[in-house]
């Protein structure tokens, strides 16, 4: 049913941490790993060892310059789907195949239903959502559901794959409805943010803003001058010796 | 966004047919049109082939076709199942008046007619809403667009009502129509035009909303996520139709404007020489009714296009 369930008091979704992402893309490339056999597999790949190649991926990391000067940064963006609160990308699918779950909030396609229109990647403003060309149906992030309810896994792997492999740590997952959560604290202390809240999509996943660069030392230390032992010429030793009197 | 053929052609032939249909259930009771049956039937036909060929060429664009009947289950929220049911359903009322023509009972026929061209006029209604809910697209996400479609679908279903109405030696009423509409198209084409060219409203998205990074100043992209395509890019990030807008606009301008003096010659000559140009006249309006859809895709931008150029 593509109306929207009533809220869900669960909210899942991840925290990006723009301050410390390095865009090493280790999170799409395990993303890319996990679901080319996860829920929504085959993740297709055409022409995967000639020029041209393409395929479906459900993280993009992007790089950006912002700001000027001094206060100029890179940052670095992983873009996938936000799990939004009220995702157009559900509502305007025609066959029901695209759906919010009710227990969750995770937005998910049933690839066994879905007729490959287009029309959610239209309505969807970040670009969440790829159709896979070769099933002709509609691919996107699934937050790992495959991972995150697994019993088959050892209970700290039961993360999404992007969070699992991220090696600084730039990416959390956690219940973004339960103000106590880790996930949501980190938000709260941090000052995270949506994107594109202008659109009024109400995005789960929350960003991180990269920390202002620490101000310089007003008191910087004074250099240390050279001693007397660090001038190894004997005739400068004596120069350095005369003129320091 | 990519201008898919299929989609072209599915809006430009099934709007002229539902355009057709609609007239003819309103402006045959009013017996503005040549009053026999099988004036009617040769619309009723025209109409329904040039609908079904367009839905025919919709479901082309689907990645799987063989599925699209699941379309007519969520039209409670999404205006692309409304469509479908809208379509199937404006079948029947035209299927009931070709039979009330076929076995000769008139009142049944008239209040068929009236209900298909209701159902006609829901159907483009709910193709342009299609468009015009998308948000994350500025140059549809407009009040004009719904009604845009319903206009164009009126003048080229005009257009053929008056070549109907030439070959039958009856063409004045549709070819006023025509005229009229032809009028109306152009007016609001250009104001749509303008309306999409005035600069952005400063709440529309940017790269800095759309990253959040506008607190640390004007951002802009460095690295691409991917040195080569995707699909995204193929559908969203369509360029062409921005490099040759203005020659276009002016072909679909031209287009719209030729076909009034052609109606009113059709109208004047009348015979023989009136049906040839009023048939040049609809080609011409059909033929500027495609560059317009063109248009309407090629011109037409994603905010997933912030993320890749920082531009939308």
């Amino acid at each position: 049913m593509t109306e929207l369930p009533p809220a869900s008091a669960k909210k899942l979704g991840l925290v990006i941490d723009l301050d410390t992402c390095v865009g090493c893309q280790a999170c799409a490339t395990n993303c890319k790993q996990w679901n080319a056999g996860g829920h929504l597999a085959p993740l297709p790949d055409m022409k995967p060892y000639s020029a041209g190649a393409e395929g479906v991926w459900f993280n993009r990391v992007h790089s950006y310059e912002a700001g000027e000067g001094a206060e100029g940064r890179t940052v670095h963006f992983p873009r996938s789907c936000l799990h939004c609160e009220t995702p157009a990308c559900v509502t305007v699918c025609p066959t029901g195949a695209s759906y919010k779950r009710a227990e969750d909030g995770i937005v998910l396609v049933n690839t066994d239903t879905c007729i490959g229109c287009g029309l959610c990647a239209w309505a969807c403003p970040y670009g969440a959502r790829e159709l896979d060309e070769d099933e002709g149906v509609m691919k996107k992030c699934t937050l790992c559901v495959d991972r995150i309810y697994n019993e088959t896994i050892p209970e700290a792997q039961r993360q999404p794959a992007c969070v699992i492999t991220c090696p600084v740590g730039a990416r959390h997952f956690g219940d973004l409805g339960d103000p106590e959560s880790a996930v949501s604290q980190l938000v709260a202390s941090r000052g995270g943010f949506d994107l594109m809240p202008e659109m009024g999509y109400a995005p789960t996943n929350k960003y991180l803003p990269p920390r202002r660069p620490m101000a310089p030392n007003p008191n910087p230390p004074a250099e240390a001058e050279p001693t007397t032992l660090d001038i190894k010429h004997p005739l400068m030793r004596w120069l350095d010796r005369a003129l320091s009197r | 966004m990519n201008p898919a053929p299929s989609i072209i052609l599915f809006t430009t032939a099934s709007g002229a047919g539902y355009g057709l249909l609609f007239w003819l259930g309103v402006l045959r009771p009013l017996r503005l049109l040549p009053a026999s049956p099988s004036f009617a039937l040769v619309a009723l036909v025209l109409s329904l082939l040039l609908i079904t060929i367009g839905l025919a060429s919709s479901l082309l664009h689907l990645g799987r076709p063989e599925r699209a009947w699941r379309a007519l289950s969520q039209w409670r929220s999404s205006w692309l199942s409304r469509e479908g049911v809208a379509a199937i359903a404006t079948y029947i009322p035209a299927v009931i008046f070709g039979l009330a023509l076929l076995t000769d009972r008139p009142g049944l026929a008239t209040v068929a007619s009236m209900a298909a061209a209701i159902g006609a006029a829901i159907t483009v209604w709910c193709t342009g809403m299609i468009y015009a809910s998308l948000k994350p697209i500025r140059q549809w996400h407009l009040p004009s667009v719904a009604p845009g479609y319903l206009l164009h679908a009126g003048f080229t279903g005009a257009m053929l009502l008056a070549v109907l109405g030439a070959l039958a030696g009856r063409p004045v009423v549709p070819a006023m129509l025509s005229v009229l509409l032809a009028i109306g198209a152009l007016s609001a084409k250009r104001a749509y035009w303008q309306m999409i060219d005035a600069p952005r409203p400063a709440t529309a998205p940017t790269i800095e909303s759309a990253t959040g990074l506008g607190a640390i100043g004007r951002t802009r992209p460095l690295d691409p996520p991917h040195t080569e395509q995707n699909w995204l890019l193929r559908e969203m990030a369509f360029r062409l139709g921005r490099k040759h807008r203005d020659r276009l606009r002016s072909l679909v301008m031209a287009g719209f404007v030729a076909t009034i003096p052609l109606a009113i010659l059709a109208m004047l000559a009348g015979g023989p020489i009136g049906a040839v140009v009023m048939v040049l006249a609809a080609l011409v309006a059909l033929a500027a009714m495609l560059a317009e859809r063109w248009l309407m895709f090629a011109e037409a931008t994603h905010t997933v296009t912030l993320y890749y150029n920082g531009e939308s």
